[in-house]
């Protein structure tokens, strides 16, 4: 120590044995890193396994197929093909005529009613759209695939255990012989699910689709998107860029912040109360679901669009007053183009949660069963994550694999939405 | 004149000046008491007056009674110690200190005899008037071309685009630029270096063609060759403009300035032609300043 280069000696050394627990300390710490990535990948993928695992087979149908001879005496007995008559004609009893002839054996009330309820109960309005569409079909004899009943569904998909004892069957002995005897004849078989991107939802889970929801969602969202995005940047920009800072700012900083933590189905009562009650808008519609949805996000896109704001360097809006912008020049021309990209983070943030809403919707009627397809913001529909919520409460066994069929659906949905996003920030940021 | 003043302090550095003040007067024992500026503080032709201009920043006082004129095509060059209130100072005379929360303008400034302190003074078209260059660059993040391109838009002073163009290069090639980025005016000014970067500043405020130009440390980061040619820039710009410079180079004061003010502590302490100063200051805390015993 006394030596003048001992002490440099020493601290060199002194750092090389810190070394050895800095680097250490480094490896533990991107350990920990991995680890939190790895578990976190972990679940996703048991959690994407096991939807697409539960849910892909609902994109899938059984259909049997069945010759159907179209009687012209019991469905237009004038002969005139008047549309209406066309319309209200009896085309289920078609169906179990040709189910008949398949089976011709069968008798007795009780059997019949089994036999018939093989086919779906919507077989005979495919039949009508058949025929309403081509009148000359009458008098003919058809080949129709017609989807068969969920319970015949779901035990050509594996569900029903064909050995177990038939009173825990909700396939009966008799029935089992049928469809084997279809599948003998390769009447039977699988097609892709077409209804259930076109129906509403149904009673019948063969006929039930996810398409009034899809849509309910998407009209719900539009509302959204275009009423909670200009509102928050324009609030956003206002409070961060032009607003004195006093102490009503400061009041209204601390209620946005509180209103974003506001429990969501607080705002599903606020509509209920003020759209349905006072304005009288029409209830269960995607109108008053967005305009709950938008009380809902405002606080989100504001809090994100203000961070946004802040996180411009105030030397860009220095430079611009520098050279005699207007404040709102300054703002439009430099500052908002460089806190886009963030405030559409926000943005999509916020649709996110608006998209996985169920609480608020059930306050203001969306979770009514609703069979159409809305056509607007005004017509009464429900929404993806309502609709996942209904199937999930349903009893039959063919509601489980909707169910997931319909978590996918929303997914996708939402990663259609990121990406959109990721591209629009991706122009943005290239117009630099 | 002015290559007198710099070889001057080349070969005495040590020079002690005929009048000297007692050594209480030394910086370390200033009394703030026993403030006021020394020398003259109006011009004959001014085209900024300022009177008792006084800032605060919340409880600190940045800014203490300040009197000074910018004349008529002249560069008036601030120099002082670190903190002392240059930029404060400067950043008065465009207003730009409205921006800054918390900070308090008084006093009286004029321009063209006219108060532009006055409530009801637009400052937009007063900072098309009074154009600035700031300490740090601060290109936009949008092209080379759009930097310089932007005020002339704004303030409409291009018919078309080919005259928009005309500016946006005559521009650059004053500041000194026009040989490095003519070939990539679409590529963004924050990709440049930072000497670049503060020359396109600099062609981004005379773009504006202001009557006064504000310049915080212009040159701090700049080598040798481009500082020369900003300094004939402001040389040539002094014909029509009247310029203020914050500097931290007393070579550069002397080489470009016709007044110089030294500030301390928030005081305008001296104020004269900058050949008086840098031979002949009145005032203690300048000479020690600028003989460089402290600061
Ligand atoms: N925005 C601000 N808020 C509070 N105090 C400030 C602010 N800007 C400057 N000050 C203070 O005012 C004083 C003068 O600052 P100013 O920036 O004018 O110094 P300067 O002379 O330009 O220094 P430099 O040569 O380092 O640029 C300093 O003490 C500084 O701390
Ligand atoms: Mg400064």
């Amino acid at each position: 120590m006394s030596e003048p280069s001992q002490p440099v000696r020493d601290s060199f050394a002194r750092v090389e044995a810190g070394m050895k627990r800095r680097r250490a300390a480094e490896r533990r710490f991107r350990f920990f890193g991995k680890c939190a990535v790895g578990l976190g990948l972990g679940f996703l993928v048991i959690l994407f396994v096991s939807i697409v695992g539960n849910g892909y087979s609902a994109f899938w149908q059984t259909r049997i197929t069945l010759e159907v001879t179209i009687d012209e005496a019991s469905i237009d007995p004038s002969g005139v093909r008047d549309p209406a008559v066309l319309q209200a004609a009896d085309y289920g009893a078609l169906i179990k005529q040709s189910m008949r002839e398949l089976f011709p054996d069968v008798s007795g009330r009780r059997n019949r009613i089994a036999l018939y309820g093989l086919v779906s109960n919507g077989a005979s309005f495919d039949l009508r759209d058949r025929i309403l569409a081509d009148p000359s079909l009458i008098g003919t004899t058809i080949s129709l695939s017609v989807a068969a009943d969920d319970d015949v569904d779901m035990l050509m998909k594996g569900h029903i255990d064909r050995g177990a004892p038939e009173a825990d069957r909700r396939i009966k002995d008799n029935q089992l012989a049928w469809i084997e005897k279809l599948e003998a004849d390769d009447r039977i078989g699988s097609a892709f699910n077409l209804d259930f991107f076109s129906n509403g939802d149904s009673r019948e889970p063969e006929l039930a689709g996810i398409r009034g929801a899809l849509m309910g969602s998407i009209y719900t969202l539009f509302v959204t998107l275009g009423l909670s995005f200009p509102l928050a940047v324009a609030a956003a920009v206002y409070l961060e860029e032009f607003a004195p800072k006093n102490r009503w700012t400061d009041l209204i900083e601390v209620n946005i912040n509180n209103l974003a933590a506001v429990p969501s189905i607080v705002f599903g009562l606020l509509g209920l109360a003020v759209f349905i009650n006072f304005f009288t808008l029409p209830r269960s519609a995607p109108i008053v679901g967005g305009l709950v949805l938008t009380l809902m996000t405002l606080p989100t896109i504001i809090i994100a669009s203000r961070a946004a704001l802040k996180s411009v360097p105030p030397s860009i809006r220095e430079g611009a007053l520098g050279v005699g912008a207007s404040p709102m020049q300054a703002v439009m021309y430099h500052v908002l183009p460089l806190a886009l990209p963030g405030m559409l983070t926000g943005t999509i943030i916020g649709m996110a949660q608006a998209l996985g809403e169920t609480a608020p919707l059930l306050m203001i009627g969306m979770v009514a069963f609703i069979a159409d397809v809305p056509a607007g913001v005004f017509d009464p529909a429900t929404a993806l994550p309502v609709q996942i919520y209904l199937w999930a409460d349903s009893p039959e066994r063919a509601y489980v694999e909707k169910t997931s069929a319909a978590i996918i659906v929303l997914l996708l949905f939402l990663a259609a939405m990121n990406a959109l996003a990721v591209l629009l920030r991706r122009r943005f940021e290239r117009r630099w | 004149m002015e290559a007198q003043a710099s070889q001057f302090m080349a070969e005495n550095p040590e020079h002690a000046p005929a009048r000297r003040r007692p050594a209480e007067a030394d910086s370390a024992t200033y009394d703030r008491e026993h403030r006021g500026t020394v020398g003259e503080v109006r011009s004959e032709v001014p085209r900024m007056r300022c009177t008792a201009v006084n800032v605060h920043y919340g409880d600190k006082h940045a800014i203490r009674d300040v009197s000074l004129d910018v004349g008529k095509n002249e560069v008036l060059a601030m120099i002082g110690p670190s903190g002392c209130g240059k930029s404060t100072f400067l950043r008065c005379l465009n207003r730009m200190n409205d921006t800054v929360v918390g900070c308090r303008v008084s006093g009286e400034i004029l321009l063209d005899g006219k108060d532009i302190m006055a409530p009801d003074v637009d400052v937009v078209p007063l900072r098309a008037r009074v154009g600035m260059v700031f300490q740090k660059p601060n290109p936009f993040p949008k092209s080379i071309f759009e930097n310089v391109a932007f005020g002339p838009r704004i303030h409409g002073l291009a018919q078309s685009q080919a005259e928009l163009e005309e500016i946006v290069v005559s521009s650059l090639q004053k500041a000194n630029l026009w040989g490095e980025v003519k070939d990539r005016l679409a590529h963004p000014g924050t990709g440049l270096s930072g000497g670049q970067q503060q020359r396109l500043c600099i062609a981004r405020a005379i773009a504006i063609q202001p009557e006064v130009i504000l310049m915080d440390e212009p040159c701090s980061a700049l080598d040798p060759i481009s500082t020369a040619k900003i300094e004939q820039l402001i040389d040539e710009l002094r014909r029509n403009y009247s310029i203020c410079i914050v500097t931290h180079s007393m070579q550069q004061a002397a080489r470009v300035s016709q007044r110089t003010a030294y500030f301390h502590l928030g005081d305008l302490i001296e104020v004269g032609e900058t050949d008086r100063i840098f031979v002949k200051p009145q005032h203690q805390l300048t000479e020690d300043y600028i003989t460089g015993r402290f600061g």
